[in-house]
């Protein structure tokens, strides 16, 4: 386990000197060396830590440098923080990242702490670090290929691509070292880091709108960085220990709640999910690889590692309503958006509030269905973001209503679009069913109202996804074509992504048995079935039949002879399929829309009220358990 | 016993839809004093559109259809085979984005409309039957078909509200006014017809052997509400399916087509009342 | 009677009539006339039809709409002119924005005159052009 500090470490080190190359392509080889790096050690780590039997073990008792040198750090955080709050006058970040560090720093030199273990390497630790580096590391090279574009697109931004890679690396640092600690105090400067480096990327352009948004990140991140901060306090007064497994064992429901907090704004639910959208002005890379594929998953992840505790008490049912009620607002609001980005970014809220409302359930089977959830997810997320920027260089803009007919124009990009969207809501892909199992172990705890959510949720879920599909497959030949000028290193990226998918799909039986299940057990200290194998094989059938049905009815079709006729328009149709002849006798150009639905589910008519009751609900939880506390 | 019902679905599922089709167009024609088609006429219809050439708009378009028909195959042999209801239900909606795809593939104003109000219908309608799997789980304590008709009382008994709500939101996967949004089987439709504007000859005659497939899906949905253990529970599914479909055809000639709203808006509401009531009641009593 | 006849679909197109023909042709759908007992159906979709029934003369607005329809109808198919104007080009026949009858753009298989043409004559014509239907099939059949 020696590996450990060396997989935080590699990163770290690239992210020093990732500013020191000017050269774009010296850097652009730094950034596969690094990857590949990270995989490969990522991949030894797995293999010893399987070799030794899979055990969960802790790590590092003795670390006082180390303690010493994160508490610098703590503060090096909190100047960058006050010094970028005076520069551009935000006075409210600085107020939180002073108080929240100030407590820290009391409670290190006053709190009587036992000494105890600062790291741990277990099942759910391990996965999160394959899911950081391989989809992590991909779309580290993925972006190689992409800032190339981004820059001979956009003139008007500075090209500080140095610094940008510098953060990604540093972010996947930070990222290994979150999910493998074990002491709260380690796992908070980890998370800080992470908030700061989200910060600078969402204002990575510089522009008045990007500042706004990462500021907009930064003060709703510290606000849970704040709930983390009084947890480890409450936590070092009330037990005299700060690690995680005493706060899910002992804990009491206050540090819960607040440990609950710091999840909640990490992945972006209500009330707390602006900072999301606002994230999308970011470059491509950093929304696929912070804001969908792993940096909110530290927010879910916290929580499925509380979830035990979460079973059953008034905080679980406040984290699993947040979850359930943002599931279904998100996905509402995502109806209404026509930027591809932006609908990501709502689906992505959407699908961690699932993941949260099966955590906040905290029995066996929502577990089960969080953890493939979060697997899947980070995926096909990854993917489609990916995708989604390679289309934007190409055809200059995201706006879904412009990919009318991609297939016939930017095929391959399609085909990776389409394989993340049937995986993010398709039956029987792998997103499908851990909905399946979410639904019913709702059901089996007796939650109406997430039952109801969810079913309305899967509803809209439905909705968004299908009118998106149904416009990339459309057969229109638009004027004129586009070059796909999308890079090796972004299709590389894509194609593996995609393959995985494919490949998880297939493998879903294999992967619930020898993966999740492990992880249960080590959760809950026993692991149920949750699904009988024979369940899992039928839907591996299911999804062979779902690639080879459409496979075989093309083939069909291919033999049957047609005569090929223009579409349907009332007898006006020019010839060509994008004109008709108006009664001026003039061609006018067809234009097709989808459906938005803007004044129904539009995000200016839903936010608020969402935000209100979302919030509301925090707020009376929060007092019932500060007056329980306190009376 | 579950191959031999899957086999008679696959066989005898498109006849008796195609029948029950031709008593409804008989029974519409004699609403209105009219003679009306021989019932028959169905068949007679499906034979012409297989023997008429093949046109097409595009080439993808009959291999979206033939999935869509293929899909809705799986989700009734399911249904029919005793498998799981809930995964029945996820095919169903996998086959109808197969329609709406074949349908927008084409880039057609009037399909392409269509397809959007079909996805609008499907929105409306697929929370309702979330719940109804859910209160079959509740009520039987499996999700599995096969489970839910060795009952010893009917379900109907536990989920009446959910019986209630899926006949009013059936009418949309019947395709009945006044929810027939997206392609109707009236002659006069505001968009020509609708989601299937481009669609002649063969491909028109397999998405009209898919309708009636799902016809007899969804009235086997309506079924598992009656059947229990008991022989006798059999005959009178099929009877109440039977008044279902003619009640559904009596509301189809007394209304008049709504516009999209209120088709969202009611199946919503009917769902949260009928559905969520009764889904309440019975997390209570169980 | 054969494949086609038992199952005709008609598409309606107004060339330019004005409207009398047109309303005829809506009366054989009323309960007292009934042609669904036929089988017809008024699709109003090319893609759907196998009769195109047209009404009032060609002018040059609406020659390349009488041809796209017709080209957008899958074989075997007729073509039924309802009205004097449909066939001749009528009263309008001189006109000099008219072109004349139906069959000086597209074949026309039945005739049916009458100004207005009465719903028994039109309904009359339409069953004769199932039998029309039925060789044109057994025509492309053997053909092929």
């Amino acid at each position: 386990m020696d590996l450990i500090p060396v997989l935080i470490g590699v990163p770290a080190v690239m992210a020093v000197l990732l500013p020191f190359l000017k050269n774009e392509k010296v850097r652009g080889k730094a950034v596969y060396a690094g990857a590949l790096a990270i995989m490969a050690l990522t991949l030894a780590l797995l293999v010893t830590w399987l070799t030794d039997g899979a055990p969960s073990m802790l790590l590092f008792a003795d670390t006082e440098l180390v303690d010493h040198g994160m508490m610098v750090g703590d503060v090096f955080l909190m100047g960058l923080i006050i010094y970028m709050g005076v520069k551009y006058r935000r006075y409210f970040v600085i107020f939180l990242t002073v108080v929240q560090t100030g407590l820290l720093m009391y409670v290190e030199f006053t709190a009587p702490l036992k000494s105890g273990h600062h790291m741990m390497i277990d099942g759910l630790a391990m996965l999160m670090c394959v899911i950081i580096a391989f989809v992590g590391g991909l779309i580290c090279i993925y972006a190689v290929g992409y800032m190339k574009g981004y820059h001979s697109h956009h003139k008007e931004f500075k090209d500080r691509q140095p610094f940008f890679f510098s953060m990604l690396f540093l972010f996947l640092a930070a990222m290994f070292g979150l999910v493998l600690s074990q002491s709260l105090i380690w796992m908070y400067f980890f998370w800080e880091i992470t908030s700061v480096i989200s910060f600078l990327l969402i204002g990575y352009t510089r522009t008045e709108e990007a500042v706004h948004n990462s500021f907009t990140a930064l003060w709703m991140n510290l606000l849970g960085g704040l709930g983390f901060a009084i947890a480890i306090a409450l936590l070092a007064f009330g037990g005299g220990s700060v690690q995680l497994s005493d706060a899910i064992a002992v804990g009491g429901a206050l540090p819960l709640a607040f440990l609950a907090l710091a999840g909640l704004t990490k992945s972006a639910q209500l009330p707390f999910s602006a900072w999301l959208l606002g994230a999308m002005v970011a470059p491509t890379p950093s929304s696929a690889l912070l804001h969908s594929a792993t940096m909110v998953k530290a927010g879910v992840y916290l929580l499925i590692r509380l979830a035990p505790a979460l079973n059953g008490n008034m905080v679980g049912l406040m984290v699993s309503l947040i979850g359930g009620f943002t599931f279904i607002a998100a996905s509402m609001m995502a109806i209404a958006q026509n930027d591809g980005k932006k609908v990501l970014a709502f689906s992505t809220i959407s699908n961690l509030g699932l993941i949260v409302a099966c955590a906040g359930i905290g029995v066996e089977e929502t577990v089960w269905g969080a953890v493939l959830l979060m697997i899947f997810h980070a995926v096909s997320k990854s993917m489609l973001f990916q995708a989604v920027g390679a289309t934007e260089n190409c055809l200059g803009s995201r706006d879904i209503e412009d990919m009318h007919g991609l297939l016939l124009r930017l095929p391959k990009l399609t085909y990776i679009m389409g394989i993340g969207i049937a995986g993010m809501y398709l039956a029987p892909f792998g997103m499908l069913i851990s909905k399946w199992v979410a639904l019913k172990a709702f059901v089996d705890s007796e939650n109406v109202l997430l039952v109801i959510f969810i079913a309305f949720g899967s509803a809209t879920t439905m909705f968004y996804w299908t009118k998106w599909l149904s416009k990339l497959i459309s057969q229109h030949r638009a004027r004129q074509g586009v070059k796909d000028i999308t890079c090796k290193d972004e299709y590389l990226s894509m194609f593996i992504h995609a393959g995985l998918m494919l490949l998880l799909c297939l493998l879903f039986p294999l992967l619930a048995s020898h993966i999740v299940n492990p992880i249960l057990a080590e959760l809950f200290g026993y692991s149920a079935t949750v699904l009988s194998m024979s369940v899992l094989t039928t839907m591996a059938i299911m999804l062979v039949s779902v690639l080879i049905v459409p496979l075989m009815m093309a083939f069909v079709t291919k033999t049957a002879k047609r005569q090929l006729v223009p579409i349907y328009m009332n007898g006006v149709n020019e010839g060509d399929n994008r004109h008709f002849v108006n009664s001026m006798g003039e061609p006018t150009h067809l234009y097709l829309s989808n459906w938005y639905l803007r004044f129904e589910f539009g995000m200016r008519h839903l936010m608020r009220p969402c935000v209100y009751a979302s919030a509301s609900l925090l707020v009376v939880v929060f007092c019932l358990l500060i007056g329980g506390a306190v009376g | 016993m579950s191959v031999i019902s899957v086999i008679g679905y696959i066989v005898l599922g498109p006849l008796l839809g195609c029948l029950l089709s031709g008593i409804d167009r008989k029974i519409t024609a004699r609403m209105q004093r009219r003679r009306g088609p021989s019932i028959f006429q169905v068949f007679y219809d499906l034979r012409k559109l297989f023997s008429k050439e093949m046109i097409a708009v595009n080439n993808i378009q009959l291999f979206l259809n033939l999935s869509y028909l293929v899909f809705l195959v799986i989700a009734g042999a399911m249904l029919f085979g005793g498998m799981d209801i809930l995964m029945c239900l996820f095919i169903l909606s996998l086959a109808d984005m197969f329609l709406v795809i074949a349908a927008s593939s084409d880039s057609s104003p009037y399909a392409n409309m269509g397809a959007g109000r079909e996805m609008i219908q499907m929105m409306a309608y697929e929370p309702l039957t979330l719940l109804i799997a859910v209160g079959f789980y509740l009520t039987t304590g499996s999700f599995h078909v096969g489970d839910i008709v060795s009952m010893p009382v009917s379900a109907v008994v536990f989920m009446p509200g959910m019986l209630l709500g899926f006949m009013y939101t059936a009418a949309i996967k019947f395709r009945k006014s006044p929810f027939d949004l997206s392609t109707s089987h009236h002659a006069h439709q505001e968009m020509v017809k609708g989601i299937t504007t481009e669609m002649s000859g063969t491909t028109l005659a397999i998405m009209n052997i898919a309708e009636y497939y799902e016809l007899i899906l969804i009235l086997g949905i309506f079924g598992l509400f009656i059947v229990n253990e008991h022989w006798w529970s059999w005959p009178i599914a099929v009877v109440v399916c039977l008044a279902i479909y003619f009640l559904e055809i009596l509301w189809d000639n007394a209304t008049a087509r709504l516009n999209w709203k209120k088709v969202l808006y009611s199946c919503w509401l009917v769902t949260l009342l009928a559905g969520g009531l009764n889904l309440l009641i019975l997390m209570l009593i169980k | 009677m054969g494949r086609m006849s038992k199952s005709p679909w008609l598409l309606h197109y107004d060339a330019s009539s004005c409207n009398g023909c047109d309303i005829e042709v809506l009366d054989c759908l009323t309960p007292k006339y009934d042609i669904e007992r036929f089988g017809i159906i008024n699709t109003g979709d090319p893609f759907q039809a196998d009769i195109l029934l047209i009404t009032g003369g060609v002018n040059s607005q609406t020659e390349p709409v009488v041809r796209q329809l017709y080209s957008q109808m899958p074989d075997p198919k007729v073509v039924v002119a309802v009205g004097i104007c449909a066939c001749t080009g009528g009263i309008f026949k001189e006109c000099y924005n008219i072109k004349g009858g139906i069959d000086t753009v597209i074949p026309v298989d039945v005739y049916v005159p009458g100004c207005a043409a009465r719903p028994e004559s039109i309904i009359d014509g339409v069953v004769r052009a199932l039998a029309i239907l039925d060789e044109k099939r057994a025509v492309s059949k053997k053909a092929r």
